[in-house]
């Protein structure tokens, strides 16, 4: 093997300390620990003195429990027994699950009248747009985002990402959804022979009036009609719209916000990581590092070659007492070094093509997180964690 | 021959769809389990619908195109193809067959005209990628026999799984009649037989147990039948145990029966490998706690296959060493009978 590069060192507890930083986006592949990492990322930074809210997207249950939320709560609302001082200031925590449908609704209401409002919310293709379209809850979020920051009451906002199909879904949601609802699309199928411009069917030719007509016979004429509608009453209220996700994309770029990647010592959860990186990259939006979760570094510097010379001798002394437990514990090292030796392989990979992401290896914990302890004692994994460790010698 | 962990109804299974939490391993255990049921000469299609690529990088192979080809070769000569369907190809491929679309189609999907209208009616995007599975499941070679001896499909996540495949519910979004819903009536009486199984990856967590059994309870409801449940990586119990308690270890303990097998470790090396078997022991509560909730979860138990955590391959060579282990575990393919071997 070739001499593993060393990534630089993430130090979580400087993000979390600099009040030039207002903001942290945990994302990455679903099931690597997002939701956990932003609550214990939060919990400490409240304790170390800042203003903290952190913004949660469909919280397992005891994690909300742990934060005290019960249900859906479209504000922040305090966390009781966490806060801190930093000799300065003192520390707060207050904690919200995204509410999708509210926060859509509200947004409706803050862009137009109240009658046209009304009008929106009560076309039955509202409903669907607003609770099944892919991509709304991303984009909710980031809306959810830009009202948080806007209010000036937070030294730091956490958010944790929707487990989207890919990780970047959010990102790109809000150009998404906007394209949508913008008209153009739905007046061409709804009526191409009026709004099509000349050019355009210059052209699809007459493919696109038999598109239009296939499309109308596969989802219905009811359907359409009741999406042109909402549309149109859209229309008013879409500028708003527009800008709000310009605001929060500009939002995402600024200094005052952090990326972490969070990925679990996976094969998917690590390439997802890498796309990611790449696309913050190309979007210039500031990566803080990659929090490399749930990792089982080695505690006992012993070479695996001689801790399996000891099983064979431990399970040759047969049954002297704690011989078999010796063997056991023998064993366990070894099978250690060798899941070590993967998750350091894996890592490798990363840094080998993204060399100047910093990285910050955090122990797994082997319970369930179920309460603010459990929350404190990830925050400090997260904060204290070592630097990436140097492979044990093979022999030694 | 059937096992307890893949009993005779899955034998007879021909759509083995593969769900799971984010995490668990879902595309991995999906990809191992074509290799398997390919296994000693069978021919198996395994199906991507997300659009993420899972099962080119599984196989270490180019992204998939929107055609079926050759992907692996099983143990004892049997061929594993591999598809990632996507709705928009799928729509287009409909718009060619019975409106002619010609060419403007590649110029509409440019547009983004095809993406609005799969985005048009949320369940038209479902309707469509169940919709290409149950052609493939279905479709037959000149000799009048199904080309595939299964079709394992990587379905999306608990999360989202049931909505995908209860299809009856996606089809009120759309018109009540022309050629996507004859198909849709096809893939609902499909993943509602006999011929269907959906199989729930998990590992041995609380949360990730919670959601299966809820999603077994869902499925229940929707009428889809669950197969098995499939653990994936399982970690070895090694230390030595009480009443299904792993022994706590100390130092003192430890260092006796080193010397009983003339071995002499440092004082720090000692503790860090104390620290080393607890964090163990701890993880195996942990392990047991949620297979407990497995076992008991559920009113009938369910057909359950185990898979281990392993450490030292990645790749492939970890993908057909998973496929191996199903084997051994019973898991197989009733045949589809050929007139002569292709």
């Amino acid at each position: 093997m070739s001499p593993t590069r060393r990534p630089p060192r993430l130090d979580l507890d400087t993000v979390l300390d600099d009040p030039g930083v207002r903001i942290i986006v945990c994302c990455g592949a679903g099931g690597v620990g997002k939701t956990t990492t932003a609550a214990a990322l939060a919990v400490r930074a409240a304790e170390r003195g800042r203003r903290t809210v952190v913004l949660t997207i469909d919280p397992a249950r005891r994690l909300a429990q742990a934060l005290g939320l019960k249900m859906l709560g479209n504000e922040p609302r305090a966390v009781v027994g966490v806060g801190g001082s930093n000799g300065q200031r003192s520390g707060e925590l207050h904690a919200m699950m995204l509410d999708t449908r509210r926060t859509f609704d509200e947004m409706v209401y803050t862009h137009s009248t109240p009658q046209a409002a009304a009008k929106v919310i009560a076309n039955p293709f509202y409903q669907t747009i607003s609770s099944s379209f892919a991509g709304t809850q991303e984009y909710m979020a980031m809306e959810k985002l830009g009202q948080l920051a806007s209010t000036g009451d937070w030294d730091l906002i956490v958010v944790d990402t929707p487990p989207s199909r890919s990780a970047l879904d959010f990102l790109d949601a809000p150009r998404r959804l906007s394209s949508f609802l913008d008209g153009r699309m739905i007046r061409l199928l709804a009526a191409p022979a009026r709004v099509g411009s000349r050019g355009l069917r210059r052209i699809v030719g007459a493919g696109f009036g038999l598109f239009a007509r296939a499309v109308s016979t596969i989802i219905g004429g009811a359907l359409l009609a009741d999406a042109s509608s909402f549309v149109q009453a859209f229309d008013t209220m879409f500028g708003g719209f527009r800008e709000r996700a310009t605001a929060t994309y500009r939002l995402l770029r600024s200094p005052g916000t952090a990326f972490v990647v969070v990925a679990s010592p996976e094969p998917d959860a690590l390439r997802e990581a890498a796309y990611f990186v790449d696309r913050l990259a190309g979007e210039q939006m500031p990566l803080a590092g990659l929090i490399y979760n749930r990792t089982h570094p080695v505690l006992a510097k012993l070479p695996a070659s001689r801790a399996l010379d000891g099983v064979q001798a431990a399970e040759a002394a047969g049954r002297a007492p704690g011989a078999k437990l010796a063997a056991a514990v023998l064993q366990l090292h070894a099978d250690r070094v060798a899941l070590a030796d993967r998750e350091r392989r894996l890592l490798g990979r990363f840094t080998h093509a993204h060399p100047e992401v910093a990285v910050a290896q955090v122990p797994g914990v082997a319970g369930d997180v179920a309460d603010l302890d459990g929350l404190r004692e990830i925050g400090r994994r997260l904060g204290e964690q070592r630097a990436v460790p140097e492979p044990v010698p093979a022999r030694g | 021959m059937s096992t307890p962990g893949w009993p005779r109804e899955l034998v007879a299974a021909r759509l083995h769809v593969v769900t799971g939490k984010g995490g668990t391993g879902k595309t991995t255990v999906a990809a191992a389990l074509a290799l398997a049921l390919a296994t000693g000469g069978r021919r198996t299609l395994l199906v991507e619908v997300e659009g993420r690529q899972g099962i080119g990088r599984a196989f270490d192979t180019a992204p998939l195109p929107y055609v079926e080809r050759k992907i692996a070769v099983a143990p004892g000569g049997g061929e594993v193809r591999a598809l990632a369907v996507d709705a928009e190809a799928a729509l287009l491929e409909y718009f060619e067959m019975f409106y002619h679309l010609g060419v403007a189609g590649r110029t509409l999907r440019r547009m983004g005209a095809v993406e609005f209208a799969t985005t048009l009616a949320p369940g038209l995007r479902d309707v469509l990628l169940t919709g290409k599975v149950k052609e493939c499941v279905t479709r037959c070679g000149k000799d009048g026999r199904h080309v595939y001896d299964a079709v394992v499909l990587d379905a999306p996540p608990t999360g989202r799984v049931v909505k995908f495949l209860d299809v009856t519910r996606a089809m009120a979004d759309l018109a009540k009649a022309g050629p996507i819903h004859t198909q849709s009536e096809g893939v609902v009486r499909l993943v509602h037989s006999a011929a269907t199984a959906v199989h729930l990856v998990t590992v041995l967590e609380d949360l990730p147990v919670t959601e299966t059994l809820d999603t077994v309870t869902e499925l229940d409801a929707a009428d889809l039948r669950v197969g098995a449940v499939i653990v994936n990586r399982r970690r070895p119990r090694r230390l030595p145990e009480r009443a299904g308690v792993a022994t706590r270890v100390t130092t003192a303990k430890l260092r006796t029966g080193l010397a009983a097998a003339g071995v002499a470790l440092a004082d720090d090396v000692l503790d860090g490998l104390v620290v080393e078997a607890n964090e163990h022991g701890e993880r195996m509560q942990v392990e047991a706690t949620a297979l407990t909730k497995l076992t008991d979860g559920p009113v009938e138990p369910l057909p359950r296959l185990d898979l281990p955590e392993i450490a030292d391959g990645m790749d492939l060579g970890e993908l057909y060493e998973l496929a191996e282990l199903l084997v051994e575990q019973g898991v197989q393919v009733r045949p589809v009978s050929r007139s002569a071997p292709r």
